[in-house]
């Protein structure tokens, strides 16, 4: 069975080391926090200004100058820091950030990134995606590993307008993990009970299975 | 001491004309210059070019540029959460010229700063890349961005004093402290004006230097665009 949004974090929760500090884009990114072991020392950034996020407020406990880039209320844990957006932005393209993790639409072999723009549809702008798939050197795409129609989001080469290009080094989806290498997508692990032949019909791109793929720890 | 205070709402917007570029501070509804918009929206002036994270939401912030048709051109780096603003934006009524963030905020900086123009990795090999001037700085290429020119630059602060220090308040730092000064005239209004003496030196976030204008914003309504809360355990 393969996983759902919350199995997908669960499993990126896994690559937050000590020390890490953390940018979580929108959507399935955002549910990673909740999978975070209060051992871990980890603080997470947002681009629009704060270092050090806690949990969302309780009723009533919230503050219209506390917020994320998703334009969510937040809270602040011991620690924190508020700081203007260019300096945010300094903190990314610096490195200083050690890991980012973002949705997309697709990603390609060559580890190219599209998630802002639909020819045709609504364009509503790429936010901090560029900058931070420019300038991070571990960058996690978490996604589900084929669209709505059932179409591989994994890719030979992007079709939509591109985010940025030879950026993407791992891909955690509800079906694997997989870390883009010079030759193509390369078969990490399998997600629970997920055969290999499921991966192989949902990636479009060039897909390396070594010979033993471990199945996913989750618990 | 140099005074920058001004009277009232009207003294702080002196000058600006149809067709001039504003800088707008705020992200989301967050920090946004509720008051100077409002006034703004109800001139009788148009045709602006506005730089800004953001677009509001219809009825409040930005939004209410729109809902007056007082934009011609929208320079942005995420556009959502507005109807109006997406009804003009499909019928061509507006120009949009989006930006990554990163480089919205470092464009904002360098002006403020005297920094003609950039270097940034942001938009590498996407479409924003294309027409600029690409250089290779060991072995990664990088895009020059030019800083922002803009007549007006309207700015919410939490504090200020008389001349025009000024403090801000948890993420409403955002765009305001790197706006101000980056344009020819800078206005901030602050929810709270104190006496100069009253703010301590040690903890000013921006020198009244790069003030031009200063004073009390009548009301805050301080709206929320996305409340989320924690359930209690």
């Amino acid at each position: 069975m393969s996983l759902n949004k919350n199995g997908i974090a669960k499993r990126i929760a896994q690559e937050l080391q000590n020390g890490f500090y953390v940018n979580l884009g929108i959507g399935i990114p955002t549910l990673v926090a909740n999978y975070v072991t209060p051992e871990l020392e980890v603080e997470f950034q947002s681009e629009n200004g704060v270092l050090g996020m806690g949990p969302f407020p309780l009723a009533g406990e919230e503050d219209a100058d506390l917020i994320n880039a998703g334009k969510q209320t937040i809270t602040t844990l011991p620690g924190a820091s508020f700081f203007d957006s260019a300096t945010s932005f300094g903190m990314i393209r610096g490195k200083h950030v050690d890991l980012t993790v973002l949705g997309a639409m697709e990603v390609d072999q060559t580890g190219a990134i599209a998630n802002w723009k639909i020819p045709g549809k609504l364009v509503k702008g790429m936010g901090g995606a560029m900058d931070l798939v420019a300038s991070a050197d571990n960058i996690i795409v978490a996604m589900m590993h084929t669209d709505r129609h059932g179409n591989s989001k994994l890719k030979t080469k992007c079709s939509l307008p591109l985010t940025g290009v030879d950026c993407v080094k791992r891909i955690v989806t509800n079906l694997a993990v997989i870390d883009i290498i010079e030759d193509g997508f390369l078969l990490k692990e399998r997600a629970p009970n997920v055969e290999i032949h499921q991966i192989v019909k949902a990636t479009e791109g060039v897909l390396i299975i070594p010979e033993n793929v471990k199945e996913m720890e989750l618990n | 001491m140099i005074t920058k205070t001004v009277e009232n709402i009207s003294r702080a917007l002196e000058g600006i004309k149809s067709g001039m570029t504003l800088m707008l501070g705020g992200f989301g509804l967050c920090g946004i210059p509720e008051n100077l918009i409002k006034v703004l929206a109800n001139s009788t002036y148009s045709e602006f070019t506005c730089i800004s994270a953001n677009v509001g939401v219809d009825d409040y912030g930005l939004g209410l540029l729109f809902k007056e048709k007082k934009v011609k051109t929208m320079i942005s780096s995420y556009v959502g959460e507005n109807s109006e603003f997406e009804r003009q934006m499909l019928s061509n009524e507006i120009e949009v010229i989006l930006t990554p963030m990163g480089t919205l905020a470092e464009k904002c900086r360098a002006a403020q700063m005297g920094i003609p123009a950039f270097y940034t990795p942001a938009g590498f090999g996407t479409e924003i890349a294309e027409g600029k001037e690409i250089r290779t700085f060991q072995s990664k290429k990088y895009i020059l961005e030019e800083a922002y020119q803009a007549d007006f630059a309207l700015i919410k602060a939490w504090k200020g004093d008389h001349a025009g220090n000024l403090i801000f308040r948890g993420t409403a730092k955002n765009f305001n402290s790197i706006m101000t000064g980056a344009a020819k005239t800078t206005v901030v209004e602050v929810e709270k004006l104190v006496p100069v003496g009253m703010l301590d030196p040690n903890e000013i976030h921006t020198p009244g230097i790069f003030v031009d204008r200063i004073f009390q914003g009548e009301s805050f309504e301080k709206r929320i665009e996305n409340l989320t809360n924690s359930s209690p355990q």
